[in-house]
This record gives structure tokens, sequence and C-alpha cells, in this order.
């Protein structure tokens, strides 16, 4: 982004420094782009609610940015996309149940309390929509754990509600789990399409994927970050998923509930990981063993929301301890 | 020592440090915990003093309910009691490292004397007398929960630190800010929630 200098002062602000042909905004419509199938495989699986509950999010979201932005005196920039981003994302987050006022409370919660209070765009330190996805999942735990069974069909609100893959496995175990979808293949196939119950944009792991890898073609996202939470949460759900030790089966944690959506959208948000690649390993490991710990002993049935939240955290920590150092720079001598 | 016994005072730090995180679940100790955690520099400081006085103060406590009052009955004076108890020792402790270690003093003495009168240096003896822990367990749940409080300020610096870059709105900068801050890290930290029963 280009910014004004009137006064040739120097600029001191955070990271990162370097500067191209891109701007946010192009950058932010690119990832809005990369959603789009998840979305449309959210509309199809979960029908006209998808687009209700998607849209009044992001419709909250941009509202409430410009009134904001407003309100205290600076100049709107809904036009950036990022706004948008965080709605759809938030959208994208829900389980197609919710009743029409919760993305509204939570698109405002996000952009006011978690984003703007901060300084807005660049500064904020928890990513928005997983943030504010924990906000209501704590406000309204009843609602936002009723999830509809994908039909696949345009029938509007006839839908009977079922428990997410890993609550089943949770509560009643891998075998009750396999019988759900019939066999083990037809499980799989479940998973990458998005024929499973979950959060709107969730279940197709396909459909994520195609997105992510549009990103990584554009040089959006590198693949630090998702194969290291990617990998990480394989590992630990090979070695610790089963019964006894490496015994695990690892494509079932790996495929279903909110890992791809996380592990490519938003722990790979710019602002809120850290800089440095050997930094983004640790964030990606980090995120990848927090998931695991929380689903397989935690109080919670998925864990991808906390883990990259609780990472967030530990960000700025992780990029001052792995700051290369500075060529030439003597280190401090003690008094 | 046996298995057991290890794994349950492996489970009482962690949850203390993490699951029940005293700032963030109990919200107890935020005057050090927002006074302090404005530069690294001084977090680290406190949360190294701040574990040790914790574990030593966890430990003092523990034998002079055990052996003094609970045999005369005086367990009705508690707050009193372990009150005095930690500041004759932290400021025994003061003094002692004045004397002996001017250079260690130099750098942490300033916290020593913030410590007396926190909160959790206060909830701990009062939590290990009403749960009953032993000895061993006292100690473990001392030193959890220094450790979590550390690593709260940790965290909590490291984030104010680039917080300061931040184009905060003006009615927000500074405490404020980090009241919000510090309530969207309690957020997160629920998911540990439910990790370890007790």
């Amino acid at each position: 982004m280009a910014v004004k200098n009137k006064e040739n002062k120097l600029i001191v602000s955070v990271s990162p420094h370097v500067r191209d042909g891109e701007s946010v905004g192009r950058i932010m419509w690119s990832v809005n782009l990369a959603l789009l199938p998840a979305f449309i495989m959210a509309v199809y699986y979960f029908g006209p609610r998808a687009v209700y509950v998607t849209g009044l999010s992001i419709l909250a979201a941009v509202l409430t940015e410009h009134f904001f932005q407003k309100g205290i005196g600076r100049p709107s920039t809904i036009h950036d996309g990022s706004a948008v981003l965080t709605g759809l994302l938030l959208g994208l987050n829900l389980p197609a149940s919710v009743p029409f006022y919760i993305p509204i409370a939570g698109s405002f919660f996000v952009i006011t309390i978690v984003k703007m209070l901060f300084g807005g765009l660049g500064y904020n330190v928890f990513n928005p929509a997983l943030m504010g996805r924990a906000f209501l999942l704590i406000t309204w735990p009843k609602a936002m754990t009723i999830w509809y069974e994908p039909t696949a069909k345009f029938v509007g609100m006839d839908a009977t509600t079922t428990a997410t893959p890993l609550g089943v496995l949770k509560e009643e175990g891998l075998p009750k789990l396999i019988q759900m979808f019939g066999d083990k293949s037809d499980m799989y196939l479940g998973m990458l399409s998005g024929n499973t119950a979950g959060s709107l944009g969730e279940t197709s792991a396909l459909a994520l994927l195609v997105g992510a890898l549009f990103l990584m073609a554009r040089r959006y996202i590198t693949w630090h970050i998702p194969v290291s939470f990617l990998g990480t949460v394989a590992l630990f759900a090979w070695v610790f998923g089963g019964e006894g030790f490496f015994n695990g089966d690892p494509l079932i944690h790996v495929l279903s509930g909110g890992l791809f959506l996380g592990a490519f959208f938003m722990a790979t948000d710019y602002v809120t990981c850290p800089t440095v690649r050997k930094g983004q390993i640790i964030f990606g490991i980090g995120c990848g063993a927090i998931t695991m710990l929380i689903r397989l002993w935690g109080g919670f049935p998925e864990g991808v929301m906390f883990a990259v939240l609780l990472m967030n955290c530990f960000a700025p920590l992780i990029d001052r301890s792995v700051k290369p150092e500075l060529f030439g720079a003597v280190k401090e001598q003690k008094q | 020592m046996d298995m057991e016994l290890l794994k349950r005072l492996f489970e009482l730090v962690v949850s203390s440090a993490l699951i029940n995180n005293f700032v963030f679940t109990m919200f107890l100790g935020l005057c050090i915990f927002f006074g302090v955690s404005r530069k690294m520099e001084t977090a680290v400081g406190m949360s190294i003093t701040f574990t040790a006085v914790m574990v030593v103060s966890a430990a003092l406590s523990w034998v002079v309910f055990e052996y003094i009052m609970k045999p005369y009955g005086l367990e009705f004076l508690q707050i009193i009691i372990f009150i005095g108890v930690v500041a004759a020792f932290v400021q025994s402790a003061d003094t002692i490292m004045k004397k002996v270690s001017p250079s260690l003093y130099y750098k942490l003495g300033v916290y020593l004397a913030l410590i007396t009168t926190n909160c959790i240096i206060l909830a701990v003896p009062l939590i290990n007398a009403r749960e009953g822990y032993s000895f061993l367990e006292s100690i473990a749940f001392g030193l959890g929960s220094g450790l979590g409080f550390g690593l709260a300020m940790i965290i909590m610096a490291s984030i104010r630190e680039k917080l300061e870059m931040a184009d905060v709105p003006v009615p927000f900068r500074g405490l404020p800010i980090s009241f919000v801050l510090a309530g969207l890290i309690a957020l997160a930290f629920t998911g540990f929630s439910g990790l370890i029963r007790l």
C-alpha cells in the first residue's frame, strides 16, 4: 500500500516492510476469490441458509467498519476487501443452523473490538474471524453447536440435525463414525467433498484445497505454516489417535473439522502470524500440537480455532526469539 | 517416588499454569500484571522473582499451616497468618539479598517489594490449605501458578511492545487497550479448559 508521506518524516511501522506492485486490496480480494469454491460447496450442501448467514455476516462487518471509521474521523477502508474477508470467513465458520442475530453480533464484535480498537488492519493481534467464532461459541454455546445434516437439496428449513464427525469421534468412537458413512472410503470421500455436518465452509476439504493452491500459485501464502500445521496434526493423530501408540488414523483428523480452513486461510493471516520463515514453521507446529491436544484430551471436539488463537498470542514472542542477528552487531557488554 | 505421584504433580503444574491460569481464568494479580508487562525486560525479571517467591512461600505456608495452625485450631486466622508469613519471608529475602548479592538485588529487588501485596501470592497458600494438598503438591501448585503468571506476563509484554506502534484510537491507548487484550487472550485460553480434570 502506498503511504502518502507529505511531511517527509521517517515512518515507523510494524513489519512487513517490503513493497512492490501488490496492494492490500488486491491480496484481500484474491483471498475472497479463493474462498469462493468453499462457499459454493456450502450453498450446495446447506442450501439458502448458507447464503443468508454468510451474507449477513459480510454485510454487518462492512457496515460496522464503515461507520466505526466515520465515527472516529478516519477514512473508510471498506474498499480494500479486508472487512468483506473477515465477514466471509466468520460466516463460513458458523453452522448453517444459527439464528440470524449470531452472524451480525459476531461481525460487530470482531470489527469493533478485535480489529478497530487495536488500530485497524495490520495491527490486530488475533485473527478476527476466529476470535469472533470463539466469542460466539462461549456466548451462545447451544446455538453454535446445532449442526444440520447436509442435504444437497434446496428445500429450505426442514433440515435434520446431527453431530459433526469430530463430535461423533469424541463421544462415540471410530466404529460409530465409520458406520455413519457406510464404510471407510465413503467416509474419506464425504470429508473431501464436504458431505458431512460442520460449519458452512469447513466441510469440503477439496474446495478449500483448490482455493489454497490458487493462493499459493500467486504466492500470497507460502507452504510453511499449512504444511507444518497439517504435518503435526497427522503425526499426532498417528501416534496418539488410536488404541495404543502408532496406531491412529491420520487422515480422519487431517480431513475433518476446520483444519483445512484454519491451516490455509486463517493461520496464514499475515498480520497475526510470525514474519520470519523459521518462526512460521514453529507457529505451524504449535498450532498442530494444540489442535490435537484439544481434540484428543480437551473439553471441545474441535481445537483448530483455539489453537490458532493461542498461537496468535505467541506470534510476537516467536518473532522475537527467531529474529536473525544483525550482521556485524556487537553483543551488549555487561556492566 | 512412584509414577502416580509424579503424574499427579505434573498435572498440578500444567493445570495451574495453563488451564486454571490465575490471570486469564481467575483474574487475580492484575495490578502487577498490567503494571510490569509494559516492557519485556521487567516482565522477565518479575516472572523469575515471582516464581521463586511463590514456590518458597507455598512451602513455608504449608509448614506453618500443618504444624502450627492445625494443632492449635487456628485455621480461621489463615488470611492474616499467611500474609504475615509471606511478608516476613519476602522482607528477609530482600535484606539478605542486599547484603549477600548486591548485583542480584539491583536486578530483582524492585520486584520483591511489589510481590508482598500480590493477591496470587496469598491465593496459593489459601487454595493449598482448602484443598488439603500435601507438601509436594503445594510446591507443585506454587510452581505452576508462578510459571503461569510468568507466561501470562511475557506474552502480554511481547504483544504490548508490538502495540506501542499500533494506531490505537486515542481514548484506548495504554491501559484500556491492555485490558481489552487481556480479555481476548483469556478467551483464547478457554480452549485449554477440560484438558485435565483434577
